[in-house]
């Protein structure tokens, strides 16, 4: 079977030296806004958040909503193990960011919108804060009554998720809610909200300016354009990249890993571990038809060589989620505490191996049963992790 | 006391007093005193009208929200995986040798806290801390004394 992947393409797109932010608003601003909406629709770009709902439906169902009021908010939460690639785009490219930020506030009708800004991050502020000058001077010479401000994160890995960040910026404990409805409806203070990542906004800029044509040159099919990935671990070359999307993680071990790889960590804590045998059949991308497994990524890539335990990865992914957990639904809350304790008493020999199939249907439980992506993501590292690597979780 | 409830009181009247403040609010407390006393906890909620335990509920849900005194410079050090393969026990160990203060603790002259956190988020430039806002990375525990050293003068010439 012959499908569409891709060779490894290191892309200069986001990062590129541009300084045309109010010429190209200006430009979009003289079309429709359906013409935009289509726009951004056919580009085929995908949140680069982690859960790849595609942008230009987002806007769309907001720009439906008659409620008055709305938002646009700036999800630079960045919390997720391994990813740091939206400080960068915030450090470098603030203001393609702040230009997708108005091209959306344009459309859907909003006149304010945030930047949740991690609280790790906080040094970023001064810098931020002399952008958002620059940006609201192009915004009254555009004549667009539309405000950005800054709201700063207080060190809790939960307020990514978008719910869980409306409730932290309304004074709430950082606690997801039910979903529907969804932020499109209803979102901060309950109005409609579109809530994109840094890196989604920056690659809206780029489709304004350079159309859903060229953005769809990159890619493959259900995964179109470049990603920025983060890249750390076991490589000689630690950093940020922008790559095309479909490549395979076999091409990507070739260029960054340092010759001893064992196994990469695809999607941060909350992804995947993409064992040796696999790197060949695993291509990174969203949900679609390519050949062996796609794996959908906020663009966390950790690498480990050989001389890695496995279990110490695991270990330390699930110290994480429990401590994360934001304690509120019990399959998670009591499920990642049990997670935990089970690996170290195997581990220990105080349980017998057989009992790791017994933490798989835990797993399995709390993916149908967790109230959020978290609680529902634990199951991705810990059946990868397991199944590839039992031995090393019993000796 | 006088004091912080004059702080206080500016801050509810430079953010306001509906709930979407109350998070800055804090978080501007905390910058100064580095925790949230039970004082300032209940001059926040009579400033803004918002039940004390809903401010205590949120403030103890936020990890760079202390709710226990801390000291003027609090260190964070990043304990995610690749941090920790990268050399965070080392890093750990040469903070709590030159504070002589173990994981948790704060020193006698309230000077340094030692915490671990979540990905900070420099894992290409491992291992990393914070120390209250400002981050160091690519640390080694020659860079650690260092590092303390200069924070340690600064408080000195307060
Ligand atoms: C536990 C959890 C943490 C998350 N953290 C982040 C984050 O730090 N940054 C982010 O952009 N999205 C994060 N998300 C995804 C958001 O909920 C949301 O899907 C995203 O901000 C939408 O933007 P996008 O469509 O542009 O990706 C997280 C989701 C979950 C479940
Ligand atoms: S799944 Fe976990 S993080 Fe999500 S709501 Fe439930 S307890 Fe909170």
């Amino acid at each position: 079977m012959t499908t569409k992947t891709k060779q490894l393409n290191r892309i200069d797109l986001i990062f590129k030296n541009e300084n045309d932010c109010k010429e190209i608003l200006q430009k979009s601003f003289d079309r429709s806004h359906e013409e935009i909406i289509n726009e951004m629709v056919n580009s085929g770009l995908k949140g680069r958040g982690g859960a790849g709902f595609p942008t230009g439906l987002k806007w769309k169902l907001t720009a439906e909503e008659t409620e008055k009021k709305k938002y646009v908010i700036c999800n630079a939460d960045e919390g997720e193990p391994g990813t740091f690639k939206d400080r960068e785009i915030l450090t470098r490219v603030p203001h393609k960011v702040l230009a997708g930020m108005a091209m959306c506030a344009k459309i859907i009708g909003a006149k304010e919108g945030y930047i949740y800004l991690r609280g790790e991050y906080k040094f970023l502020v001064p810098q931020l804060r002399d952008e958002l000058k620059k940006f609201h001077k192009i915004m009254d010479e555009l004549n667009l009554d539309f405000v950005v401000d800054i709201f700063l994160g207080s060190g809790a890995y939960i307020c990514g998720e978008e719910s869980a960040l409306f409730e932290s910026m309304e004074g709430k404990r950082g606690e997801p809610r039910n979903k529907p409805p969804y932020p499109t409806q209803c979102g901060y203070l309950n109005k409609p909200t579109v809530i994109n990542n840094v890196e989604t906004l920056a690659h809206s800029y780029t489709i304004m300016k350079y159309g859903a044509k060229k953005f769809r040159e990159l890619g493959v099919k259900d995964s179109w354009g470049s990603k920025v990935f983060s890249v750390s671990g076991d490589t000689p070359i630690p950093g940020i990249y922008e790559l095309e999307l479909g490549m395979s993680v076999q091409d990507f071990v070739d260029d960054f890993g340092d010759g001893d790889t064992k196994a990469v960590q695809v999607g941060g804590a909350s992804g995947f571990l993409v064992p040796r045998k696999r790197f060949a059949k695993s291509h990174i991308g969203y949900q679609g038809k390519l050949t062996g497994v796609s794996l959908p990524t906020g663009g966390s890539m950790m690498i480990f060589n050989s001389s890695r335990s496995m279990y110490n990865v695991l270990n330390n992914y699930l110290d994480f989620f429990e401590e994360e957990s934001c304690g509120q639904c019990t399959p998670c809350r009591v499920g990642c505490q049990q997670l935990l304790k089970g690996i170290k008493a195997v581990k220990r020999g105080e349980k017998p191996a057989a009992y790791l199939d017994k933490l798989l249907k835990l797993t399995d439980t709390m993916r149908l049963t967790a109230k959020c992506g978290l609680g529902q993501s634990v199951a991705n590292s810990f059946s990868s992790i397991v199944e590839n690597f039992r031995e090393e979780m019993i000796y | 006391m006088n004091n912080q409830a004059e702080f206080v009181k500016d801050l509810v009247t430079e953010h306001g007093t509906n709930r979407e403040s109350l998070l800055p609010i804090l978080q501007a407390v905390v910058e100064k005193d580095r925790f949230l006393s039970e004082n300032a906890i209940l001059k926040i909620a009579e400033e803004t009208n918002i039940p004390a335990a809903d401010v205590y509920g949120t403030a103890s849900f936020y990890s760079f929200l202390d709710i226990v005194p801390r000291g003027k410079y609090v260190i964070r050090v990043c304990k995610t995986i690749t941090c920790a393969m990268k050399g965070k026990n080392q890093i750990l160990l040469a903070l709590e040798d030159f504070l002589k203060i173990k994981l948790g603790d704060t020193t006698p002259d309230k000077l340094f806290t030692i915490l671990e956190t979540n990905c900070l988020g420099w894992c290409h430039k491992a291992p990393a801390m914070l120390v209250n806002d400002d981050v160091y990375t690519e640390l080694t525990p020659n860079m650690v004394v260092d590092i303390l050293s200069a924070y340690k003068a600064e408080a000195d010439k307060e």
